[in-house]
């Protein structure tokens, strides 16, 4: 065993990187290819609210968290698809309005907020075992409903007024994944924080996508890379005594930069 | 008579405040062969879209198969003008095709080897067998719109609605999607919006001209210079409309 895995900190945060993954790949994949990337990005920072509210309270973090980004996943879901707002604006608005509950329970709370840092930026060294089985427990939800929904989610992902005229309930299977996104954002927070989330939904699905020939394939693979980069970045930052989230999306945005750079030749090749 | 396949009543659609289409009148019937032509925006997509159930009518009614539009899906397939996705999207052309199946199936149910086999028929049928398994993104233009024929007959539909089917494809892709349809029409009943003054005519039994409003013309008779400029407010092309029992052949 490697040193650094004699401590029991350090292989909780190994078991929640590999965790993660799964429902980074599987999620990313989907964030990836109906570019849902800044929808992302607004469920987790609404979900700063949840955490304001938690601690106001005096909950754990998670209570806030999972119904707060449901809620961002829904309502931005709703207003972008169905009021006729668009959807970078609604975006924009839970965004902020998330963030500013979130300042302002934590202004209302008396004394200083020590763990706030930790869910902006993520602290993947102080995951306890009851995260560890919530995160397993998540990854289990996401990986059945993809199943149960394969071809209905393929269709809106490719073709989303097809599936329409084919009789599939477009708007609800979208707030379905939605949710899924949001449920993924609940994982992410742990491991990387509100602010870094997007990167880890992102990075390695993209990077999947130019070696996948198929969809499951590119979540397969992203959920590979996003391991990789995971426990790369864990290792790194323990080497060098780096803030370990930061390090993680240092180690996925150089290999995608990687991978943009000198990898669209070999696509171009075999899309001809 | 038989009940047609379609029937618009005197239908009127407003989008964003503008008329664009004004109240047509328009029936389909089994084993028709219509062709929609008109100049671009006016209204042709819109009418398949309404005809889909995409679109609701401001006015006048519409029925497909007796029904609402949009209820009987699973008989009618589609062919969209162009779609508008990423080339990157990791999907096999054999994937795309197995979505006609959609509508014929129940939620949570997976394709199975019937469906398989029907996707594989229609990949057959448009002569894209041996392409298959390759990613959506890597055909081209002419292979591409093959395929998304085959996608709508993969549903094994009775009517199908094509939308500019040779819009983008070049002229001898173009004699090939025509040759295909000519095929499909025996066992079909197809509508088609295009704007092909040049050929159409030797293919279709019926011709609708459509700006906003809608002229027929039945079988025998010739779109003169003058309905087309009206059509279109410019010179065109005659369109001659001889009836064509015989299947066209392709030298």
């Amino acid at each position: 065993m490697p040193d650094f895995l004699h401590f029991e900190f350090m292989r909780n945060a190994f078991l929640a990187a590999i965790l993660s993954s799964v429902a980074c790949g599987i999620i990313g994949t989907y964030v990836v290819v109906r570019r849902l990337g800044f929808i992302s990005g607004g469920i987790a920072h609404t979900a700063f609210g949840g955490i304001g509210l938690s601690y106001y309270l005096g909950l754990n973090p998670l209570a806030g968290i999972i119904p707060f980004s449901l809620a961002a996943a829904i309502g931005i879901g709703l207003l972008s698809r169905k009021a006729r707002i668009a959807e970078d604006t609604a975006i924009g608005a839970f965004w902020a309005a998330g963030m500013s509950i979130g300042v302002i329970l934590i202004g209302l709370t008396p004394g200083y907020a020590p763990n706030l840092f930790s869910y902006l930026f993520g602290n993947i060294l102080t995951v306890p075992d009851s995260d560890l089985q919530l995160i397993m427990g998540l990854d289990c939800l996401i990986i059945a409903m993809v199943w149960l929904f394969d071809k209905e989610f393929l269709a809106i992902s490719f073709d989303e007024e097809y599936a329409r005229i084919s009789g599939l309930k477009t708007v609800a299977l979208d707030l379905l994944m939605l949710c899924l996104i949001a449920l993924t954002v609940v994982i992410m927070v742990r491991v990387v924080g509100i602010v870094m989330v997007i990167a880890l939904l992102t990075i390695p699905a993209a990077v999947a996508r130019s070696f996948s020939r198929s969809l499951y394939g590119m979540m397969a693979l992203g959920t590979l890379f996003s391991c990789i980069f995971s426990i790369a970045g864990l290792w790194l930052s323990w080497v060098f005594d780096l803030a370990s989230g930061a390090t993680i999306i240092l180690v996925a945005a150089l290999v995608f930069l990687v991978n943009a750079l000198f990898g669209t030749g070999k696509t171009r090749r075999t899309a001809c | 008579m038989t009940e047609p396949l379609i029937a618009c009543d005197r239908l009127c659609v407003e989008l964003g405040g503008a008329k664009v289409l004004d109240g047509l009148s328009l029936s389909v019937h089994e084993g028709d062969f219509l062709a929609v032509l008109g100049p671009n925006g006016g209204g042709k997509t819109t009418l398949l879209k309404v005809m889909l159930g995409l679109v609701k009518p401001s006015s006048g009614s519409v029925t497909v198969f007796g029904k609402e539009p949009g209820q009987a899906s699973g008989r009618i397939g589609y062919v969209p003008q162009r779609l508008d996705f990423d080339r990157s999207f990791p999907i096999s052309a054999m994937e795309v095709v197995l979505m006609g199946r959609l509508s014929r199936k129940k939620l949570f149910q997976r394709y199975g080897r019937e469906d398989r086999q029907k996707a594989l028929d229609a990949l057959e049928t448009t002569g894209l067998a041996s392409l298959a398994q390759r990613r959506i993104g890597a055909l081209s233009g002419g292979e591409l719109q093959r395929a998304l024929i085959a996608r709508a007959l993969a549903g094994e539909p009775e009517l199908l609605l094509l939308d500019e089917p040779t819009a983008s494809v070049d002229p001898e892709m173009k004699t090939t999607i025509y040759d295909l349809l000519d095929q499909l029409r025996k066992q079909h009943t197809i509508v088609l919006v295009t704007h092909d003054t040049g050929t159409i005519g030797r293919h279709v039994s019926r011709i609708a001209c459509l700006n906003c409003t809608l002229d027929m013309h039945e079988p025998g008779s010739t779109l003169g210079r003058t309905a087309l400029e009206k059509l279109y407010h410019f010179p065109v092309d005659v369109v001659e409309h001889r009836e064509t029992q015989t299947p066209h052949r392709h030298a």
